[in-house]
């Protein structure tokens, strides 16, 4: 097994933290993994990206041309990494942001309203957890359980009023592609 | 052991701490800035100092100082901020003064770019600043190398009074893997009884100078370092091989090309062609013999030399070891872009072709 994912969207997104939870959960799980940040201009106002890797065996290249799975916050990120997804790939498109539609028939394509959900459930700023969990979902490489007793430990004390919230996003996400 | 995620620049940071770092001075640039942020903040927790200082030139002087006192001190930057701090290199080891240097390299030359980079190879392998000089230098191809690496770096140079450059690219910096903090090997070191401290009722002053106005003495004082540095060759040796045993194309990289070798490797050799990888890991001394002894095998029938450079730095070292045993080809980008898995595998098949 061997996962190759971009993550990418405009800063403040939240797309650089959706690698890391995947990286943090898949290190959980026993799995190889890194967490690869774009880093430069780009940051500034434009679009920041993050490549992870999730294998059962050494993580070889941190970095790759050709995702296996695609999360696309923004327009320019879709216009960007569609054309590189393998074959047979998996776009996960933010639909509340992104108006396009992928293009390419090889792949699949799931549109997540990750800001309406996060605005359901009372915080636009877990539209990221919406998104992780719809990944969790689709793709079925790591177990919710794990996810979710990250999100625990990650609003431990005085942040602990976060954990319900983030947890009704993540299963929210989940929902999407079930 | 337990497994946590560490960024590599801070996990760096943390690994000086850990081993007993006193003081580090260094001032910011990307894409190493968050190895002073982290010990701006952590440092001072354990009774360390840290120094933001008013330039790279201070900030290598400063570890000359601390270093002269005994301190562990360490200072960190990247390429242009490298390049700056060479003189105080120089400096270090003409006053045998022990000190960790981490160079996070990017592209150059100049201030080229913030992206990850390996253009100062020959800065660092030949001694970059003036007069004959080495340097061990650890290059990193993971955190979890960065990590040991750092630890084990300060007791290297306290062994042999001489600057330890740990040499990393942005990469290795900026990334997250998993790490485990276990124990690294820890030698048994020296008294520094060198050091500046106050005389103490001693019948002499430590001084601590690299000027020999007299040529004789000067000369001696250079014969005494060649001692060490033959001693650091000697003892400090350290490579990796992987599916070398049978392999007809040997890659040989350090550092982030490695790792985008290893999968190109698992790809050629699903596809029945026999690659492997010669990874030196001290880039100073290099592993000069071991790798010679690798072209002489009958099954080795070509080289590809990948860096994250322009026209090849190591190539050099890979050129002196191979002497001329085997074809040796070149793959490499300067600037930031990295050698992707597509083109290694392509640059393999086509020396495999070439020889024939």
């Amino acid at each position: 097994m061997k996962k190759e994912i971009i993550i990418s969207g405009f800063g403040g997104q939240g797309g650089l933290a959706i690698g890391k939870n995947l990286a943090e959960a898949g290190m959980a799980e026993g799995l190889n993994v890194t967490w690869a940040p774009s880093y430069g201009p780009e940051m500034r106002g434009g679009t920041a990206n993050c490549s992870v890797v999730l294998s059962d065996k050494p993580v070889g290249s941190p970095v790759f041309a050709h995702p296996t799975e695609l999360i696309a916050l923004n327009e320019p990120s879709l216009e960007k990494f569609e054309a590189g997804v393998q074959s047979g790939g998996t776009v996960f498109v933010n639909c509340d942001v992104v108006t396009d539609r992928v293009q390419r028939a090889d792949l699949t394509a799931f549109y997540i309203p990750c800001s309406k959900i996060a605005e359901e459930v009372g915080n636009p700023k877990v539209s990221n957890m919406v998104m992780l969990g719809a990944y969790v979902a689709a793709t079925k490489v790591l177990k919710p359980e794990t996810i979710e007793k990250m999100i625990q430990e990650m609003f431990a004390g005085a942040k602990a009023k976060f954990i319900p919230l983030n947890i009704e996003a993540f299963r929210r996400g989940m929902a999407c592609v079930q | 052991m337990q497994k946590e995620l560490w960024k590599g620049n801070e996990a760096i940071a943390e690994a000086a701490i850990r081993a007993g770092c006193d003081c580090f001075f260094g001032y910011p640039i990307t894409p190493q800035s968050e190895v002073p942020e982290y010990m701006s903040v952590h440092l001072p927790e354990h009774g360390g100092v840290f120094v933001q200082s008013e330039s790279e030139v201070a900030a290598i002087n400063m570890v000359y100082g601390a270093a002269a006192s005994g301190m562990r001190a360490m200072t960190s930057s990247s390429s242009p901020g490298i390049s700056l701090k060479q003189e105080g290199i120089s400096y270090l080891v003409g006053s045998e003064l022990p000190a960790v240097i981490v160079n996070c390299m990017r592209g150059g030359p100049g201030l080229g770019t913030i992206q990850p980079g390996q253009g100062d190879y020959y800065q660092a392998t030949r001694g970059g600043g003036n007069g004959d000089y080495r340097t061990v230098v650890l290059s990193p191809s993971n955190v979890q190398e960065a990590v040991d690496f750092v630890q084990e770096a300060f007791d290297i140079a306290d062994q042999y009074r001489n600057p330890v450059m740990v040499v990393c690219d942005g990469l290795i910096g900026q990334m997250m893997e998993p790490i485990e903090w276990h124990p690294v090997p820890k030698r048994d070191l020296p008294p520094k009884d060198w050091a500046t401290t106050g005389r103490k009722g001693r019948d002499h002053h430590n001084i601590i100078n690299s000027l020999y106005m007299d040529p004789e003495v000067c000369d001696q004082h250079n014969a005494n370092l060649a001692k060490k540095y033959a001693l650091m060759e000697q003892n400090e040796l350290r490579w990796e091989e992987k599916e070398c045993g049978d392999a007809e194309v040997v890659i040989t990289a350090y550092g982030t090309p490695a790792r985008i070798a290893l999968t190109a490797i698992e790809a050629l050799r699903a596809e029945g062609i026999k690659a492997g990888l010669f990874r030196p890991i001290t880039l100073w001394p290099f592993p000069e013999k071991a790798l010679h002894e690798l072209a002489g095998k009958t099954h080795v029938k070509a080289f590809l030399d990948v860096e994250m450079s322009s026209m090849g730095q190591m190539i050099d070292d890979v050129r002196l070891a191979v002497e001329g045993q085997k074809p040796i080809r070149f793959l490499g980008h300067a600037g930031g872009v990295m050698p992707t898995v597509e083109e290694i595998i392509e640059s393999v098949k086509k020396a495999l072709k070439e020889v024939q």
